[in-house]
């Protein structure tokens, strides 16, 4: 299945061009219109620029971070490569993540939805302890593709030496990660373009299948959803539609959803959890007429062939592969509150449509985010903390590993006396 | 019937379905929603997005427009007629009333608008309805201040947003609790861009007001952009009014939306002229954002849409 739709994330320590990048590629896409280019030479004339366009500017999102010079929150662009005949290229958005410690939860975030991360390195500097964290987050967040850019490479002479140097660095901390991700490693010069829309003469030795351009790859990199029909239909149920009053349409009654990942077919075997009953599909519907099948992540709505009562936070699926409902949780979580986490604290769960409560029974593990090694069981976890932890929930959910289904396999803590999202997790497979 | 079973999805249905989503999840956890609606192009965008979320049934919340009564008439009659066609509720909130009632003082001289009024209006409006959702068109591409929005963006109980203790947003989970008197923002479209927009018009056949389409009227050029003259319009030195070929990119205050020259006179125009257009909607069009580089961002903090 093809999407021209590629939701990527990136990642780099303070300095390593991110900004710059990202202005690049929007500039040398042609995504930057005439006003902004205004406001960025003004600004770059303000901030003492040597007369040259500073493109990071073009990024630059809220007051308090331009005051500091800093980004501080995930920021979301958008550009495509749509030729006007629309006969090719993609749409992007782009999660724009600062790379500081304290601010995990924000890279959590914006990996959570990614397909792709770009991480983002100084050619200097090599592979830094942060850069380490970023790939180790992405893998984490199970983003299935990642993509090393190594820039500045203008600064080392575009030297092969040192770029190869770098990737066998990098390598061999990847090779620990587990990451089932695909990495590829990319030479550029954010500031002077090279490789990163243009191709470069100063790079001509680099060789990748996809071609030399950051962009390149991310046109052809294949998007998440790519093989509906080969991975279990979860279906949970989100809203009821029976309409009262409306004349015509008062016998429908309509399970209204997104597909959280696979497909259903009109006509097919399904069970709803968590009760067990078994029905079939009599229809699949859409305000533009019924489908044979829904694919993920499609929003659908289906009726039923019996007379089931089943309301939001319920799931439907196939039979023979749906999840064993459970109350016992294994998950990472990565935790982004002040107020720590503590064995016993309750938590409300959301995990797909559901919302239920939880206890933490345990902490099982730490991640040492420098070492990124797993070290023993915390006494807490504060902000920006990741470990795994054992919860037990008030009802049952019905959960996927996240490593096999990132939509059934996370859910958000929210804190019942702040309200705040407190944490995200990411279920682990069994015996894991 | 038409029966499909394509295994591709364009990025417009994948928009679409995040959308849907997003309106279905508002419906379900939030007690007394309420989409604005100003029958601008986002909006009207919206109306059919929850069609797609809602039907068969009504839309599980009314339709509010916070009303200037500087609108284009032509979008006033549109509103009403797209309402009565969809048989939903529309409640009409008046920036004149929250400025008869003393909630909002009216701006004077040549460069007056009601823009900024809006908020009162429209805080007042929730606040008086208990509405504990507001559905809003803006997408992220629109403005800087806009690219850190949350999809379900939080208020507090003064309608205040603070761009630095924002929730976090992970993969589709929405945390939709609050507090009595908070409410939240939401907004389906926060990641169509403008060209998404209009090639969803395209794609589903949707009305828009007239003005969306380049026709003959009376303006005035100032700071460069072209507003429409109106009745009680006050014109600064040496400004002419003039009759010129022009299209609207937004729908707002007509004595702050400004009018750009075009020869597009249908959707397929407007959308060749958009995907090659090199200023962005806000800068051609909107004086209240030109005013200072951080003024959207000021107004969102006080409540704006
Ligand atoms: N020489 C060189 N400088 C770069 C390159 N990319 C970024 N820079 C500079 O590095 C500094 C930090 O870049 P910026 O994009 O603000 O970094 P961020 O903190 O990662 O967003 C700025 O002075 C940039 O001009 C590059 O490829 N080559």
């Amino acid at each position: 299945m093809t999407l021209d739709l590629l939701r990527f994330t990136t990642a780099g320590s303070v300095d390593d061009g991110k900004s710059t990048l990202i202005g690049r590629l929007l500039y040398d896409t042609k995504q930057v219109f005439d006003d902004q280019l205004e406001h960025v030479a003004e600004a770059s004339v303000r901030r003492g620029g040597e007369g040259a366009l500073d493109l990071a500017l073009l990024t630059d999102g809220l007051r308090a971070e331009r005051e500091q010079g800093i980004t501080i929150d995930v920021a979301y662009r958008y550009f495509s490569t749509v030729a006007l005949d629309g006969s090719s290229g993609r749409r992007f958005i782009i999660a724009d993540c600062p790379g500081h410690q304290q601010y995990t939860r924000n890279m959590v975030t914006g990996a959570s939805t990614a397909d792709l991360a770009v991480i983002l390195l100084d050619a200097r500097h090599g592979v830094l302890e942060q850069s380490k964290r970023h790939a180790f987050i992405s893998a984490l967040l199970g983003i299935p593709h990642l993509v090393v850019a190594v820039n500045k490479m203008d600064l080392v002479d575009y030297s092969q030496e040192r770029f190869d140097e770098i990737v066998a660095e990098f390598s061999q901390f990847a090779g620990k990660l587990g990451a089932r991700a695909d990495l590829v490693y990319i030479p550029i010069s954010a500031l002077h373009g090279d490789n990163v829309v243009e191709p470069s003469s100063n790079l001509s030795w680099y060789e990748n299948p996809a071609g030399p351009t950051l962009l390149s790859l991310l046109e052809t990199v294949e998007v998440a959803y790519d093989h509906p029909f080969q991975t279990p239909a979860r279906f949970p149920v989100q809203w009821v539609i029976r309409p009262q009053g409306v004349p015509g349409a008062a016998d429908y009654r309509g399970y209204a959803g997104q597909l959280a990942s696979g497909a259903l077919r009109a006509g097919e075997e399904v069970v709803v959890l968590p009760g067990g009953q078994r029905t079939k599909i009599a229809a699949i519907d859409t305000y533009d007429g019924e489908l044979e099948a829904a694919l993920a992540p499609m929003s659908v709505t289906l009726r039923l062939q019996d007379e089931i009562d089943i309301s939001r936070g319920e799931m439907i699926c196939r039979p023979d592969e749906a999840p064993e409902p459970t109350r016992e949780l294994e998950a990472d979580i990565c935790w982004m509150a002040e107020a720590p986490l503590r064995p016993g604290g309750r938590y409300q769960i959301k995990h797909t449509t559901r919302s239920v409560s939880a206890i933490v029974e345990g902490l099982l593990d730490s991640v040492d985010v420098h070492t990124l090694q797993r070290g023993d069981a915390p006494q807490e976890m504060g902000l920006n903390d990741i470990g795994k932890v054992r919860l037990r929930t008030s009802a049952p959910l019905f959960v996927d590993p996240y490593s096999r289904n990132r939509r059934t396999g996370s859910f958000i803590l929210i804190d019942e006396a702040s309200n705040g999202t407190v944490g995200a997790g990411m279920i682990c497979a069994p015996d894991a | 019937m038409s029966i499909t079973a394509r295994p591709e999805l364009t990025h417009l249905q994948a928009l679409e379905s995040e959308a849907i989503h997003v309106m279905r999840e508002v419906a379900a956890e939030f007690e007394r929603p309420v989409m604005l609606f100003s029958g601008g192009k986002d909006s009207i965008v919206m109306l059919r997005l929850a069609e797609k979320a809602f039907r068969p049934g009504r839309f599980p919340f009314p339709l509010m427009h916070v009303d200037t009564e500087h609108n284009f008439p032509e979008v006033i009659e549109f509103r009403d007629r797209r309402v009565a066609e969809l048989e939903e509720r529309l409640i009409v909130a008046s920036v004149q009333d929250s400025i008869d009632q003393g909630r909002a003082v009216e701006e004077t001289g040549p460069r007056a608008s009601r823009n900024r009024l809006q908020t009162v209006t429209l805080l007042d409006a929730i606040a008086q309805h208990g509405f504990d959702a507001a559905f809003g068109g803006a997408r992220r591409d629109e403005e800087r201040a806009r690219a850190k929005e949350r999809v379900m963006s939080f208020r507090d109980d003064f309608g205040q947003w603070d761009p630095k203790s924002q929730r976090p947003e992970l993969w589709n989970l929405y945390n939709s609790r609050i507090r009595k008197g908070e409410h939240v923002r939401v907004f389906p479209l926060s990641n169509w861009t403008e060209l998404d927009v209009w090639e969803y018009i395209d794609r589903e056949r949707l009305e828009v007001p007239s003005i969306y389409f380049a026709h003959e009227r009376e303006v005035f050029e100032r700071d460069g952009m072209l507003y429409a003259w109106r009745e009680g319009a006050e014109l600064i030195d040496g400004e002419k009014v003039f009759s010129e070929m022009v299209r609207y990119r937004t729908v707002g205050d007509m004595s702050c939306t400004g009018g750009v020259r075009s020869r597009a006179k249908t959707l397929a125009e407007v959308v060749a002229e958009i995907a090659s257009t090199r200023i962005t909607e806000r800068g051609e069009t909107r004086a209240d954002d030109r005013v200072s580089e951080a003024a959207m961002e000021d107004r969102k903090k006080a409540g704006y849409f």
